[in-house]
Protein backbone atom coordinates (compact mmCIF):
# COMPACT_ATOMS: atom_id res chain seq x y z
CA UNK A 1 0.00 0.00 0.00
CA UNK A 2 2.33 2.43 1.32
CA UNK A 3 5.26 1.20 -1.07
CA UNK A 4 2.48 1.51 -4.41
CA UNK A 5 1.73 5.34 -3.32
CA UNK A 6 5.43 5.66 -2.96
CA UNK A 7 5.98 4.46 -6.30
CA UNK A 8 3.33 6.21 -8.36
CA UNK A 9 4.44 9.45 -6.64
CA UNK A 10 8.41 8.84 -7.58
CA UNK A 11 7.27 7.57 -11.19
CA UNK A 12 5.36 10.84 -11.41
CA UNK A 13 7.97 13.69 -10.21
CA UNK A 14 10.49 11.19 -12.28
CA UNK A 15 8.31 11.46 -15.77
CA UNK A 16 7.55 15.12 -15.10
CA UNK A 17 11.21 15.66 -14.53
CA UNK A 18 12.06 14.05 -17.52
CA UNK A 19 9.94 16.13 -20.02
CA UNK A 20 11.27 19.33 -18.01
CA UNK A 21 15.40 17.87 -18.87
CA UNK A 22 13.74 18.16 -22.72
CA UNK A 23 11.96 21.13 -23.12
CA UNK A 24 13.73 23.48 -20.56
CA UNK A 25 14.62 26.76 -22.32
CA UNK A 26 18.03 27.37 -20.58
CA UNK A 27 20.37 23.91 -20.22
CA UNK A 28 21.64 24.62 -16.77
CA UNK A 29 17.49 23.92 -15.85
CA UNK A 30 17.57 21.04 -17.56
CA UNK A 31 20.57 19.91 -15.85
CA UNK A 32 18.81 20.29 -12.29
CA UNK A 33 15.97 18.77 -13.53
CA UNK A 34 18.22 15.74 -14.64
CA UNK A 35 19.30 15.60 -11.31
CA UNK A 36 15.78 15.59 -9.91
CA UNK A 37 15.28 12.81 -11.99
CA UNK A 38 18.02 10.66 -11.01
CA UNK A 39 16.81 10.66 -7.19
CA UNK A 40 13.54 9.81 -8.37
CA UNK A 41 14.94 6.70 -10.26
CA UNK A 42 16.97 5.94 -7.26
CA UNK A 43 13.76 6.04 -4.89
CA UNK A 44 12.53 3.59 -7.73
CA UNK A 45 15.10 0.99 -7.35
CA UNK A 46 14.94 1.31 -3.55
CA UNK A 47 11.13 0.36 -4.08
CA UNK A 48 12.49 -2.84 -6.45
CA UNK A 49 14.44 -3.57 -3.36
CA UNK A 50 18.22 -2.74 -5.35
CA UNK A 51 19.81 -0.77 -2.39
CA UNK A 52 22.97 -0.67 -3.81
CA UNK A 53 22.24 0.70 -7.39
CA UNK A 54 19.93 2.82 -5.64
CA UNK A 55 23.21 4.63 -3.86
CA UNK A 56 25.88 4.10 -7.02
CA UNK A 57 23.18 6.09 -9.09
CA UNK A 58 23.09 8.91 -6.54
CA UNK A 59 27.16 9.04 -6.20
CA UNK A 60 27.99 8.38 -9.77
CA UNK A 61 24.91 10.33 -11.46
CA UNK A 62 24.09 13.32 -9.55
CA UNK A 63 27.44 13.24 -7.45
CA UNK A 64 29.70 13.15 -10.69
CA UNK A 65 28.07 13.06 -14.08
CA UNK A 66 25.42 15.57 -13.21
CA UNK A 67 28.05 17.85 -11.69
CA UNK A 68 30.16 17.02 -15.06
CA UNK A 69 27.25 18.80 -17.24
CA UNK A 70 26.79 21.31 -14.87
CA UNK A 71 30.41 22.34 -15.09
CA UNK A 72 30.60 22.42 -19.01
CA UNK A 73 26.98 23.82 -19.38
CA UNK A 74 28.29 27.23 -17.41
CA UNK A 75 31.72 27.07 -19.24
CA UNK A 76 30.83 27.14 -22.29
CA UNK A 77 29.99 30.83 -23.42
CA UNK A 78 26.62 29.83 -25.87
CA UNK A 79 23.71 31.61 -26.98
CA UNK A 80 21.45 29.14 -25.91
CA UNK A 81 18.46 30.99 -27.21
CA UNK A 82 20.09 30.64 -30.46
CA UNK A 83 20.21 27.09 -30.19
CA UNK A 84 16.38 26.62 -29.91
CA UNK A 85 15.63 28.03 -32.79
CA UNK A 86 14.30 25.29 -34.97
CA UNK A 87 12.46 23.89 -31.77
CA UNK A 88 9.03 24.58 -33.32
CA UNK A 89 9.99 22.97 -36.28
CA UNK A 90 11.40 19.48 -34.89
CA UNK A 91 9.14 19.31 -32.05
CA UNK A 92 6.23 17.52 -34.20
CA UNK A 93 8.69 15.11 -35.93
CA UNK A 94 10.06 13.98 -32.26
CA UNK A 95 6.82 13.75 -31.23
CA UNK A 96 5.40 11.40 -34.22
CA UNK A 97 8.65 9.32 -33.81
CA UNK A 98 8.02 9.24 -29.89
CA UNK A 99 4.43 8.34 -30.33
CA UNK A 100 4.90 5.30 -32.94
CA UNK A 101 7.84 4.20 -30.90
CA UNK A 102 5.31 4.33 -27.39
CA UNK A 103 3.03 2.55 -29.14
CA UNK A 104 5.14 -0.03 -30.31
CA UNK A 105 6.46 -0.56 -26.74
CA UNK A 106 3.21 -0.93 -25.40
CA UNK A 107 2.46 -3.56 -27.98
CA UNK A 108 5.11 -5.27 -26.94
CA UNK A 109 4.10 -4.79 -23.57
CA UNK A 110 0.47 -6.32 -23.63
CA UNK A 111 1.33 -9.66 -25.31
CA UNK A 112 4.50 -10.08 -23.59
CA UNK A 113 5.71 -13.02 -20.83
CA UNK A 114 7.96 -14.82 -19.14
CA UNK A 115 8.89 -17.95 -20.27
CA UNK A 116 7.92 -21.11 -18.50
CA UNK A 117 11.30 -22.17 -17.59
CA UNK A 118 12.38 -18.72 -16.35
CA UNK A 119 13.17 -19.58 -13.16
CA UNK A 120 15.40 -22.63 -13.64
CA UNK A 121 17.42 -19.93 -16.37
CA UNK A 122 18.17 -17.63 -13.90
CA UNK A 123 22.41 -16.95 -13.50
CA UNK A 124 22.85 -15.84 -10.61
CA UNK A 125 19.42 -16.37 -7.78
CA UNK A 126 19.14 -13.85 -5.40
CA UNK A 127 20.39 -15.87 -1.82
CA UNK A 128 17.92 -15.77 1.03
CA UNK A 129 19.14 -13.84 4.23
CA UNK A 130 21.88 -11.87 2.64
CA UNK A 131 21.59 -7.40 2.00
CA UNK A 132 21.54 -6.45 -1.45
CA UNK A 133 25.07 -5.03 -1.57
CA UNK A 134 26.28 -8.42 0.06
CA UNK A 135 24.75 -10.63 -2.85
CA UNK A 136 25.66 -8.33 -5.75
CA UNK A 137 29.65 -8.57 -4.31
CA UNK A 138 29.30 -11.71 -4.18
CA UNK A 139 29.03 -12.46 -7.87
CA UNK A 140 30.47 -9.18 -8.57
CA UNK A 141 34.45 -10.45 -8.04
CA UNK A 142 33.65 -13.92 -8.93
CA UNK A 143 31.49 -14.75 -11.83
CA UNK A 144 31.58 -11.15 -12.86
CA UNK A 145 35.60 -10.11 -12.43
CA UNK A 146 36.68 -9.83 -15.52
CA UNK A 147 33.78 -7.82 -16.96
CA UNK A 148 34.79 -5.70 -13.56
CA UNK A 149 38.18 -5.12 -14.63
CA UNK A 150 37.11 -4.65 -18.52
CA UNK A 151 34.53 -1.79 -17.16
CA UNK A 152 37.37 -0.16 -14.69
CA UNK A 153 39.78 -0.27 -18.24
CA UNK A 154 36.81 1.22 -20.04
CA UNK A 155 36.87 4.49 -17.20
CA UNK A 156 40.48 4.56 -17.35
CA UNK A 157 40.28 4.80 -20.98
CA UNK A 158 37.96 7.82 -20.52
CA UNK A 159 39.69 9.51 -18.14
CA UNK A 160 43.07 9.70 -20.12
CA UNK A 161 40.71 10.29 -23.28
CA UNK A 162 39.04 13.20 -21.61
CA UNK A 163 42.32 14.38 -20.52
CA UNK A 164 44.29 14.15 -23.63
CA UNK A 165 41.38 15.50 -25.67
CA UNK A 166 40.85 18.83 -23.70
CA UNK A 167 44.66 19.27 -22.44
CA UNK A 168 46.25 22.41 -24.58
CA UNK A 169 49.43 24.32 -23.85
CA UNK A 170 48.28 28.27 -23.96
CA UNK A 171 50.95 30.75 -25.48
CA UNK A 172 51.91 33.16 -23.66
CA UNK A 173 51.85 31.01 -20.30
CA UNK A 174 55.54 31.37 -18.21
CA UNK A 175 56.45 27.86 -17.28
CA UNK A 176 60.09 26.70 -16.13
CA UNK A 177 62.68 25.77 -18.49
CA UNK A 178 64.46 22.98 -16.81
CA UNK A 179 66.39 22.17 -20.70
CA UNK A 180 67.58 26.15 -20.72
CA UNK A 181 68.38 26.02 -17.21
CA UNK A 182 70.46 23.41 -17.23
CA UNK A 183 71.88 24.90 -20.53
CA UNK A 184 73.11 27.96 -19.15
CA UNK A 185 76.56 29.12 -19.45
CA UNK A 186 78.62 30.05 -17.61
CA UNK A 187 79.09 33.77 -18.03
CA UNK A 188 76.13 33.95 -15.35
CA UNK A 189 77.10 33.22 -11.84
CA UNK A 190 75.50 32.83 -8.98
CA UNK A 191 76.79 35.25 -6.35
CA UNK A 192 77.78 34.28 -2.77
CA UNK A 193 77.70 37.36 -0.72
CA UNK A 194 79.11 36.81 3.13
CA UNK A 195 76.25 37.10 5.82
CA UNK A 196 75.37 40.65 6.13
CA UNK A 197 77.53 42.55 3.81
CA UNK A 198 75.06 41.76 0.93
CA UNK A 199 76.31 41.55 -2.69
CA UNK A 200 78.65 43.91 -3.98
CA UNK A 201 77.30 46.47 -6.14
CA UNK A 202 79.35 44.91 -9.68
CA UNK A 203 77.81 41.99 -9.25
CA UNK A 204 74.49 42.98 -9.95
CA UNK A 205 73.16 45.30 -13.27
CA UNK A 206 71.19 47.72 -11.96
CA UNK A 207 68.96 49.98 -13.80
CA UNK A 208 70.40 53.66 -14.40
CA UNK A 209 68.90 55.85 -11.49
CA UNK A 210 66.52 57.94 -13.04
CA UNK A 211 67.53 61.56 -13.91
CA UNK A 212 66.92 64.24 -11.80
CA UNK A 213 63.88 66.27 -12.15
CA UNK A 214 64.56 69.45 -12.04
CA UNK A 215 63.19 71.56 -8.85
CA UNK A 216 58.93 72.92 -9.99
CA UNK A 217 59.40 76.46 -10.29
CA UNK A 218 58.79 78.07 -7.30
CA UNK A 219 55.66 80.54 -7.57
CA UNK A 220 56.08 84.12 -6.92
CA UNK A 221 53.24 86.42 -5.96
CA UNK A 222 54.82 89.33 -6.77
CA UNK A 223 52.21 91.11 -8.45
CA UNK A 224 49.55 90.64 -5.75
CA UNK A 225 46.22 89.05 -6.52
CA UNK A 226 45.56 88.69 -10.15
CA UNK B 1 -4.13 -0.97 -8.48
CA UNK B 2 -1.79 -0.01 -5.59
CA UNK B 3 0.00 -3.57 -6.22
CA UNK B 4 3.43 -2.84 -7.98
CA UNK B 5 4.18 -5.34 -10.23
CA UNK B 6 6.44 -5.37 -13.25
CA UNK B 7 4.31 -3.92 -15.73
CA UNK B 8 4.19 -0.42 -14.09
CA UNK B 9 8.10 -0.62 -14.22
CA UNK B 10 7.91 -1.40 -17.39
CA UNK B 11 5.52 1.57 -18.52
CA UNK B 12 7.34 3.91 -16.63
CA UNK B 13 10.39 2.92 -18.12
CA UNK B 14 9.08 3.07 -21.64
CA UNK B 15 7.80 6.58 -20.92
CA UNK B 16 11.36 7.62 -20.05
CA UNK B 17 13.04 5.83 -23.04
CA UNK B 18 10.34 8.02 -25.22
CA UNK B 19 10.98 11.16 -23.73
CA UNK B 20 14.90 10.59 -24.25
CA UNK B 21 14.17 10.19 -27.88
CA UNK B 22 11.56 13.17 -28.16
CA UNK B 23 14.41 15.50 -26.28
CA UNK B 24 17.14 14.49 -29.18
CA UNK B 25 14.62 14.71 -31.58
CA UNK B 26 13.41 17.97 -30.33
CA UNK B 27 17.06 19.94 -29.12
CA UNK B 28 18.42 18.86 -32.16
CA UNK B 29 21.05 21.71 -32.08
CA UNK B 30 22.42 21.38 -28.65
CA UNK B 31 24.67 19.03 -28.29
CA UNK B 32 24.57 19.20 -24.05
CA UNK B 33 20.86 18.45 -23.98
CA UNK B 34 21.39 15.23 -26.48
CA UNK B 35 23.90 14.01 -24.14
CA UNK B 36 21.26 14.84 -21.39
CA UNK B 37 18.72 12.82 -23.57
CA UNK B 38 20.98 10.05 -23.96
CA UNK B 39 21.63 9.82 -19.90
CA UNK B 40 18.01 9.62 -19.98
CA UNK B 41 17.45 6.37 -22.22
CA UNK B 42 20.52 4.82 -20.25
CA UNK B 43 18.58 5.78 -17.13
CA UNK B 44 15.27 3.78 -18.50
CA UNK B 45 17.45 1.09 -19.90
CA UNK B 46 18.31 0.50 -16.05
CA UNK B 47 14.62 0.95 -14.74
CA UNK B 48 14.00 -1.81 -17.16
CA UNK B 49 17.29 -4.27 -15.52
CA UNK B 50 16.65 -3.56 -12.26
CA UNK B 51 12.65 -4.25 -12.53
CA UNK B 52 13.30 -8.10 -14.58
CA UNK B 53 15.89 -8.30 -11.43
CA UNK B 54 13.51 -8.00 -8.79
CA UNK B 55 10.80 -9.63 -10.70
CA UNK B 56 12.98 -12.93 -11.44
CA UNK B 57 14.89 -12.75 -8.44
CA UNK B 58 18.28 -12.84 -10.34
CA UNK B 59 21.27 -10.78 -9.36
CA UNK B 60 22.55 -10.91 -12.67
CA UNK B 61 20.56 -7.91 -13.79
CA UNK B 62 21.93 -5.95 -10.89
CA UNK B 63 25.25 -6.15 -12.32
CA UNK B 64 24.75 -5.59 -15.73
CA UNK B 65 22.35 -2.31 -14.91
CA UNK B 66 26.03 -1.13 -12.79
CA UNK B 67 28.07 -1.98 -16.06
CA UNK B 68 25.78 -0.13 -17.64
CA UNK B 69 26.38 2.90 -15.30
CA UNK B 70 30.09 2.74 -15.59
CA UNK B 71 29.97 2.70 -19.36
CA UNK B 72 27.57 5.76 -18.92
CA UNK B 73 29.74 7.59 -17.18
CA UNK B 74 32.77 7.18 -19.21
CA UNK B 75 30.34 8.14 -22.62
CA UNK B 76 29.56 11.36 -20.60
CA UNK B 77 33.17 11.68 -19.89
CA UNK B 78 34.31 11.98 -23.10
CA UNK B 79 31.19 13.22 -24.83
CA UNK B 80 31.71 16.68 -22.56
CA UNK B 81 35.46 16.59 -23.53
CA UNK B 82 34.47 16.67 -27.12
CA UNK B 83 31.98 19.47 -26.78
CA UNK B 84 34.48 21.72 -24.79
CA UNK B 85 37.31 21.40 -27.54
CA UNK B 86 34.35 21.31 -30.55
CA UNK B 87 33.29 24.76 -28.47
CA UNK B 88 37.04 25.92 -28.15
CA UNK B 89 38.17 25.39 -32.00
CA UNK B 90 34.82 26.75 -33.52
CA UNK B 91 32.51 28.85 -30.55
CA UNK B 92 29.50 27.33 -31.19
CA UNK B 93 28.22 23.80 -30.16
CA UNK B 94 25.48 23.30 -32.86
CA UNK B 95 25.35 19.80 -34.27
CA UNK B 96 24.63 20.50 -37.71
CA UNK B 97 28.67 22.33 -38.16
CA UNK B 98 30.14 19.37 -36.42
CA UNK B 99 29.38 17.39 -39.52
CA UNK B 100 32.13 19.60 -41.10
CA UNK B 101 34.61 17.25 -39.09
CA UNK B 102 35.75 15.26 -41.93
CA UNK B 103 39.20 13.17 -41.65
Amino acid sequence: MIAGLAFYFFAFILIAAAVMVVTARNPVHSVIWLIAAFFNAAALFLIAGAEFLAMILVIVYVGAVAVLFLFVVMMLDVDFAQLREGVQRYAPIGAVVGGILFLELLLVLSVWRFAPDAAALRMAPMPEGVTNTEAIGRILYTDHIYLFQISGLILLVAMIGAIVLTLRDRPGTKRQDVGAQIARSSAVAMARPELGEGIRREDILRPLPPPAKEAPKPVTHEGGHH
Amino acid sequence: MLDIGLAHYLVVSAILFVLGVFGIFMNRKNVIVILMSVELILLSVNLNLVAFSAQLGDLTGQVFAMFILTVAAAEAAIGLAIVVIYFRNRGSIEVEDISTLKG
